[in-house]
């Protein structure tokens, strides 16, 4: 029916959703979405996540903000409620990359946002 | 804010306002079907609106609409839309050659209005249905009037997109290619290096970031800087993990781009083993850091054309990956 064309979402819209918090970068929430990687594991993430997409992690460390750098992630969202490290907002401030949080788990989150026809990564479009 | 009116376009089906846009295979999307969703009515409205009142007199309205080139205005009173008036409408009256009177008496008083954050494909649904000229568009949280849209507004804002990203790519590919026509040699690369501290995982990606400004500062695709970052930051990661440093060396030739990253140790005992997915010596610090899962070097493999890995226990590792930069076809080796 509608397929080949995907659902995008609006940073703002996200956060709604997730009821999540602004960490740091909250001037460019009118960024647009179009895909979501839920997961823990920086390699997988490296590997299946497209350009574009929003990263769900329980990982608050720096190298969660390189990873997103280098695979060109448009935003982090924290789940679990997890407070990262005053680095790695400082590594996104740098990077203008938003970075959020939400008291939802990560299996909640990710159902939230499917149901409002955002995508998997690894779904070929 | 009512839950059904937070969300922009609330989820509508596209499919059933694609009209002319639907090609035959519905799979497949032109640029211009892509815009139409991606846009909103507030991308290419006119924020700018001339209004009349419903007493303004017809004979007056003649002045408004050719003074200002337009084809018909809101109706506003007191704040509210009232109604629309068009140039229809006045040559009807022309036509009929009866005396001046009110707007009031012409206007159309059941006006189709947009929502400013509707995709743009639905105004061009709405303008087809409905023969209208003109839809006067509504902001949905507040219900007021914030612009109208016609069939030229669209197509001008379309063109406009069009032109600004066919401009930015033009850019890219002058950039890309221009650096190596300006240098005369038989063989042509530009190198760069960074070096990597060992065990220092605060710092682990800072060479590969490095290495993405710099493809992307000499006008690469960004689909081959993202594989070449991606490559370079994988065997940042492991030289960090397991060595004590080393260093990650980028040669841009005009057909691909080489990377090498070395260290001074400690070796990989089995390189066979090592590349196999899901294999991993990583201790659990590294694992907490998200990393360590045996999947660096499998990664590293599917971001490359090429990929050569020589190592020697206590020596130290090499490792080699060519990306071709011709070849920006979404990669799906190994996937």
């Amino acid at each position: 029916m509608t397929k080949g064309l995907r659902n995008k979402m609006k940073l703002e819209q996200l956060k709604e959703i997730l009821q999540a918090k602004v960490l740091c970068c909250g001037d460019h929430l009118d960024r647009e979405i179009e895909m979501v990687c839920g997961s823990d594991l920086m390699s997988d993430v490296l590997a299946f996540i497209k350009a574009d997409s929003l990263l769900l992690t329980g990982l608050t460390n720096p190298q969660v903000v390189r990873t997103a750098e280098m695979a060109e992630i448009t935003a982090v969202c924290f789940v679990r409620g997890k407070q990262p490290h005053a680095e790695t907002i400082k590594l996104a401030e740098a990077r203008k990359m938003p970075l959020l949080t939400t008291g939802l788990s990560m299996f909640e989150s990710c159902g939230r946002l499917y149901r409002e026809g955002l995508h998997s990564c690894d779904e070929t479009k | 804010m009512k839950p059904n009116e937070s969300k922009p376009s609330s989820g509508a089906d596209p499919s059933e306002n694609s009209g002319a846009f639907a090609g035959p295979d519905s799979t497949r999307y032109t640029k211009i079907q892509e815009l139409v969703y991606e846009l909103k009515v507030s991308d290419a409205m006119m924020r700018n609106i001339i209004t009349t009142t419903p007493d303004t007199s017809m004979s007056e309205l003649r002045e408004i609409l050719r003074a200002n080139r337009i084809s018909g205005t809101p109706v506003m009173e007191g704040g509210k839309m009232v109604g629309v008036i068009s140039i229809e409408d006045f040559i009807m009256w022309l036509g009929s050659g009866k005396a001046d009177c009110p707007i009031k008496e012409k206007m159309t008083t059941e006006v189709d209005t947009m929502y400013a954050n509707e995709p743009l494909v639905h105004a061009i649904g709405k303008l087809d249905k409905t023969g209208y000229g003109r839809l006067p568009v509504i902001d949905r949280q507040s219900g007021k009037l914030i612009g109208i849209i016609t069939k030229g507004d669209i197509i001008e804002r379309l063109l406009h997109k069009l032109e600004i990203e066919y401009h930015e790519e033009e850019i890219h590919r002058y950039r890309a290619s221009h650096i190596f026509e300006d240098i005369i040699g038989d063989k042509v690369a530009l190198t760069f290096q960074s070096s990597v501290k060992g065990k220092d995982f605060s710092r682990a990606g800072e060479a590969s970031s490095g290495l993405k400004k710099t493809l992307e500062r000499l006008g690469i695709h960004p689909q081959i800087v993202r594989r070449a970052a991606i490559a370079s930051y994988e065997a940042e990661i492991n030289v960090v993990i397991y060595t004590d440093g080393g260093t990650i060396t980028a040669s841009v030739q005009p057909d691909k781009i080489r990377i090498d990253v070395n260290d001074t140790g400690p070796g990989i005992s089995d390189v066979d083993k090592a590349m196999q997915p899901g294999y991993s010596t990583a201790s659990e610090w590294v694992r907490e850091m998200g990393f360590g899962a045996g999947m660096g070097l499998v990664n590293i493999k599917k971001c490359a054309d090429k990929m050569e890995l020589v190592s020697t226990v206590d020596k130290g590792t090499h490792l080699r990956i060519y990306i071709d930069i011709n070849n920006t076809q979404e990669h799906s080796k190994a996937g």
